[in-house]
């Protein structure tokens, strides 16, 4: 081919240097490629990479209802992190809803109900893998909680601010009613971005009352003469005792086993005295005496029917496990059956313990999402089903609740009488630091029933630690009582 | 009169048999769907972020259709054989780069950019329908070579007067607006090029000396053109823009190559590039700490200093995948500082995903295809090489650009054709569309059927 210019094949250079210049703009989108598809989840989770958090927060996070009306909400901030948490009643609901913060992540049922509030469960999705082919997310659901409105703000009005908790649960299902711990604090000041969210966490994590903490189900308690239920049932299903007003053959003082140390009581007439009469003025040396005659092995099988020493409960939040020692001598088992020692409950355990009383020796696991929706109200889970468990024989619940009436009709804990309810309760105020000098704690529960209704409708337990009362004062009758009469009457709707 | 009259209508009837269909009505067609496309993107953005067809959606769409119609009468009138491919190209581009930045505007509502872009827009159409209606014969250039590098080298010179942007002394304000005359001065330098290098080939392939199947030029024919080159590159090296400079120097190896078909130049060109950019990159920390990000991307991550741009452009590559999260949705604003204009294919990227991207590459490839067919399609040298130097122009900008923000070559600052904000680049990259339809119309109606334009 000849030219113009002489006689050089120029074309060829021509299609060489396209096929450079082509070649260049390949290498392009073969990059593109790398980045985009074969390498794209190496940058996408990386965790300087913002684009999942703004995600999270672009759309409206979905609410936790309780009695039917929301008791969270969200702001548009209008910011890079768009939709911030709010609460209402946000001390009242703490200890349930914990909080959902841009900043330090999420707690309680924030936490573990976070895939339905977030809008990533794959349930909430209209179709499977719906959303891998449409990059999108579904609008955030709803926690539907058990909670009992009214029997939570009285629990909260109850404790009045005084450090404790308080935990109620429906017998028959296992629905938590009520949880409320105090002091408690505004989960909304959490929910931000901002310095003044990290100046109000600074302040709460070194407040020395923690407010942050959930005591209803993340501190246990020395639960002193409340636990005294777990060793009448023990010494009741294990045939220790048969009758209840047969004397016990207890002394008093009892002296420990192995030890010259000597056990007394608060009240009189505990030499030998009967179960019931045992029961009604809580004496020490009997129920020490009794979990010694019991032994260790039932002693601890009893506890763990009840849910002692159970490290898997989720409700759906996890639960701090109660305990009671099973490598003990039998001066340590007298101590541990009267609720010191090593013997640690939950407010919530306690609950339960007086909900198995009260369900007829029938345990249900405590639950407190009722089901979860689709933002529209459809609902995507229930509760699904709760099996109960036997603790005890049927006939000594029958009888436990038998004493825990006597107890509040005539005994520690007749501050917790309703009328119009049958009331069964029992008082502790259990001791504890070093030579059980701290402040003790006052404990009460129980349970009610409502005259016109076939089974106890609540079981509520409460713990008050006031550090400010004096020691003489604080007791499970004065203290607690009351608070536990509230809950128990806004529960009947007495 | 008469007699000149029968001779032309009988070069026409000659012509006629072998010559090629005009295609304008193809353009036409083209035109209108790059238009609908632009404003389909408008109102995509719009439908995304507010629910709405946003309110300027007519007006966008009358303006740059009337631009494209304006640009495509012209090609008409004066450049009627002109490829039909490189018009819609550049109005689809455009109009996606006023797509891009408008969605990018609405995450800084005080820093608008897409109303000057759509001013320079007009200016480089503008440029684009005089380029056609004046220069009716693209060998005209040819005569003014040397007035186009002395302007080449005013121009670039011309910001060492001004202070410097951003670490880069590549900017000049003038009445409020910022020029960046380098973008100018590549055509210019391409148009030189192309005119030396046409009428000095066969003395740069003939002459000197051979070593191992390379034959070296002599020093005497270089001289002039290296000359050049060195003013222009440190010029650049002056100014820090590290991205024109490698432009220029690839612009000039291509020409050197296709001129005179020496794998010579390649070498030579190859050992240049590789002691310059040792050279630089030892002596300017600025050009260092690019080839260190470009090398470790996370460095500034894992030192707990946060994702640099470069991570958060591949970051937001990343989160585009094959479909893109749509225009509007995505987040590459966390890129931070210049996503309208260097890291405005990251956004493209994010939204249109790898499918997005692809068509965009294959936008300019196509633009840069037809460039070179032009070339080959020519009998003369001068636009041969104009073709050429003006479509590798396109190339390696593209691949300069969009390899560094995609982390395939070291990061440097240069515009994207059409899309990125930037007035000189767009006034620009409208005169070389205006170049290739003039050049290309030359090619298409001197085309005698004996090669494949």
């Amino acid at each position: 081919m000849t030219e113009y210019g002489g006689g050089r094949p120029m074309a060829r250079y021509i299609r060489h240097a396209c096929a450079f210049c082509v070649l260049l703009l390949a290498a392009l989108l073969v990059n593109a490629a790398r980045v985009q598809v074969v390498q794209a989840r190496v940058y996408t989770d990386n965790p300087a990479n913002r684009r999942a958090t703004i995600a999270r927060y672009q759309q409206p996070r979905g609410d936790i209802l309780v009695g039917g009306a929301p008791v969270t909400g969200s702001l548009d901030t209008g910011e890079q992190l768009r939709y911030e948490r709010t609460y209402r009643d946000g001390p009242l609901y703490a200890p349930v809803t914990g909080f959902a913060s841009q900043t330090y992540g999420t707690t309680f049922l924030e936490h573990s109900e976070d895939g339905v509030l977030a809008g990533t469960d794959a349930m909430l999705s209209p179709l499977p893998l719906w959303h891998d082919v449409t990059r999108g997310r579904s609008r955030g659901g709803d926690v539907v909680t058990t909670l009992d409105r009214r029997a939570q703000q009285a629990a909260y009005r109850g404790l009045a601010g005084r450090k404790g908790a308080v935990a109620a649960i429906e017998p028959a299902t296992g629905r938590v009613l009520a949880l409320v711990t105090s002091p408690s604090y505004d989960p909304s000041s959490l929910s931000g971005n901002g310095e003044a969210v990290a100046s109000a966490w600074s302040r709460l994590i070194h407040d020395p009352e923690k407010p942050m903490l959930n005591r209803a189900v993340r501190q246990t308690y020395p639960p002193g003469s409340t636990f005294k239920v777990v060793t009448a049932a023990a010494a009741l299903d294990a045939g220790v005792v048969t009758d209840l007003d047969e004397p016990t053959r207890s002394p008093d003082p009892y002296r420990l086993p192995g030890t010259r140390t000597r056990l007394t009581n608060e009240a009189d007439g505990c030499r030998d005295a009967s179960l019931r009469a045992a029961f009604e003025w809580s004496c020490n040396t009997v129920f020490a005496k009794l979990g010694v005659d019991v032994g260790v092995s039932a002693m601890a099988g009893t506890a763990e029917a009840f849910g002692f020493n159970d490290s898997g409960l989720r409700i759906p939040f996890s639960v701090s496990p109660s305990t009671f020692d099973r490598h003990v001598d039998r001066a340590q088992l007298a101590l541990s059956s009267i609720g010191q020692y090593n013997t640690r409950a939950t407010p919530l355990q306690m609950a339960m313990v007086a909900a198995a009383v009260a369900g007829g020796g029938q345990l249900r696991t405590p639950y407190l999402v009722e089901r979860t929706t689709r933002h529209g109200g459809e609902t995507v889970e229930g509760a699904g089903a709760h099996p109960a468990r036997q603790v005890m024989k049927p006939s000594t619940a029958a009888r436990l609740r038998e004493l825990m009436t006597d107890v509040v009709e005539e005994g520690t804990g007749t501050q917790a009488a309703i009328p119009g309810a049958t009331v069964g309760g029992k008082t502790g105020t259990a001791q504890h630091g070093v030579g059980n000098s701290g402040v003790p704690y006052a404990w009460f529960v129980s349970w009610a029933q409502a005259e016109n209704a076939m089974e106890p409708g609540v079981a509520v337990a409460v713990v008050v630690e006031d550090a400010s009362a004096n020691r003489g004062e604080i007791s499970g009758g004065g203290d607690a009582a009351p608070i536990a009469k509230e809950v128990m009457r806004a529960v009947l709707g007495l | 009169m008469t007699k000149a009259g029968t001779t032309v209508a009988a070069a026409r009837d000659h012509a006629r048999a072998v010559r090629l269909p005009r295609r304008r009505g193809v353009e036409l067609a083209l035109i209108v769907l790059a238009v609908l496309l632009s404003v389909y993107g408008y109102c995509a953005v719009g439908l995304a972020r507010t629910g709405t067809v946003p309110p300027g959606a007519v007006g966008y769409g009358a303006g740059l259709g009337v631009l494209a119609l304006f640009a495509h009468v012209a090609v008409r009138i004066r450049a009627p054989h002109a490829d039909p491919l490189p018009l819609p190209i550049g109005v689809l581009l455009n109009g996606l780069g006023l797509v891009l930045i408008y969605r990018l505007d609405l995450e800084t509502p005080d820093d608008r950019a897409a109303p000057a872009q759509l001013v320079w827009s007009t200016l480089g159409v503008g440029l684009f329908i005089a380029v056609v209606l004046v220069l009716r014969d693209h060998r005209a250039l040819q005569r003014y070579s040397y007035v186009c590098v002395v302007a080449a080298l005013v121009l670039l010179l011309l910001p060492i007067l001004f202070p410097a942007v951003n670490g880069a002394r590549i900017w000049i304000r003038v009445a409020g607006f910022s020029i960046q005359p380098g973008e100018f001065a590549k055509v210019l330098l391409a148009v030189f090029y192309a005119a030396y290098l046409a009428a000095n080939r066969n003395a740069l392939a003939y002459t000197g000396r051979r070593v191992w199947r390379m034959q070296f030029p002599t020093g005497r024919v270089l001289g002039p053109i290296v000359t050049i080159w060195l003013l222009s590159v440190g010029v650049l090296v002056l100014e820090r823009d590290l991205g024109t400079s490698l432009l220029f120097f690839g612009l000039f190896v291509v020409l050197l190559y296709v001129a005179t078909g020496r794998t010579g130049w390649i070498a030579v060109g190859l050992l240049l590039a590789v002691l310059g950019a040792f050279a630089v990159g030892r002596l300017e920390p600025h050009v260092g700490g690019r080839i260190e990000d470009w090398l470790h991307p996370f460095a500034t991550i894992e030192a707990g200093r946060g994702p640099n741009q470069l991570s958060q452009s591949l970051f937001a590559f990343a989160a585009g995948g094959v479909l893109g999260t749509g225009l509007g949705l995505g987040h590459s604003t966390l890129i931070g500082f210049a996503t309208k204009s260097d890291f405005i294919l990251a956004t493209a990227g994010e939204e249109l995903g790898l499918a997005g991207l692809a068509a965009i590459f294959l936008l300019y490839a196509l633009l840069v295809e037809r460039g070179y067919r032009s070339g080959l399609a020519l009998r003369e040298p001068f636009g041969r090489l104009l073709a050429v130097g003006l479509a590798s122009l396109v190339a390696l900008q593209v691949f300069v650009i969009a390899g560094g923000v995609t982390g395939l070559i070291p990061l440097t600052g240069m515009a994207m054709p059409f899309l990125a904000q930037g007035g000189s680049s767009v006034v620009t990259n409208w005169a070389i569309v205006a170049l290739l339809i003039r050049v290309s119309d030359s090619a298409r109606r001197q085309y005698d059927g004996r090669d494949a334009p």
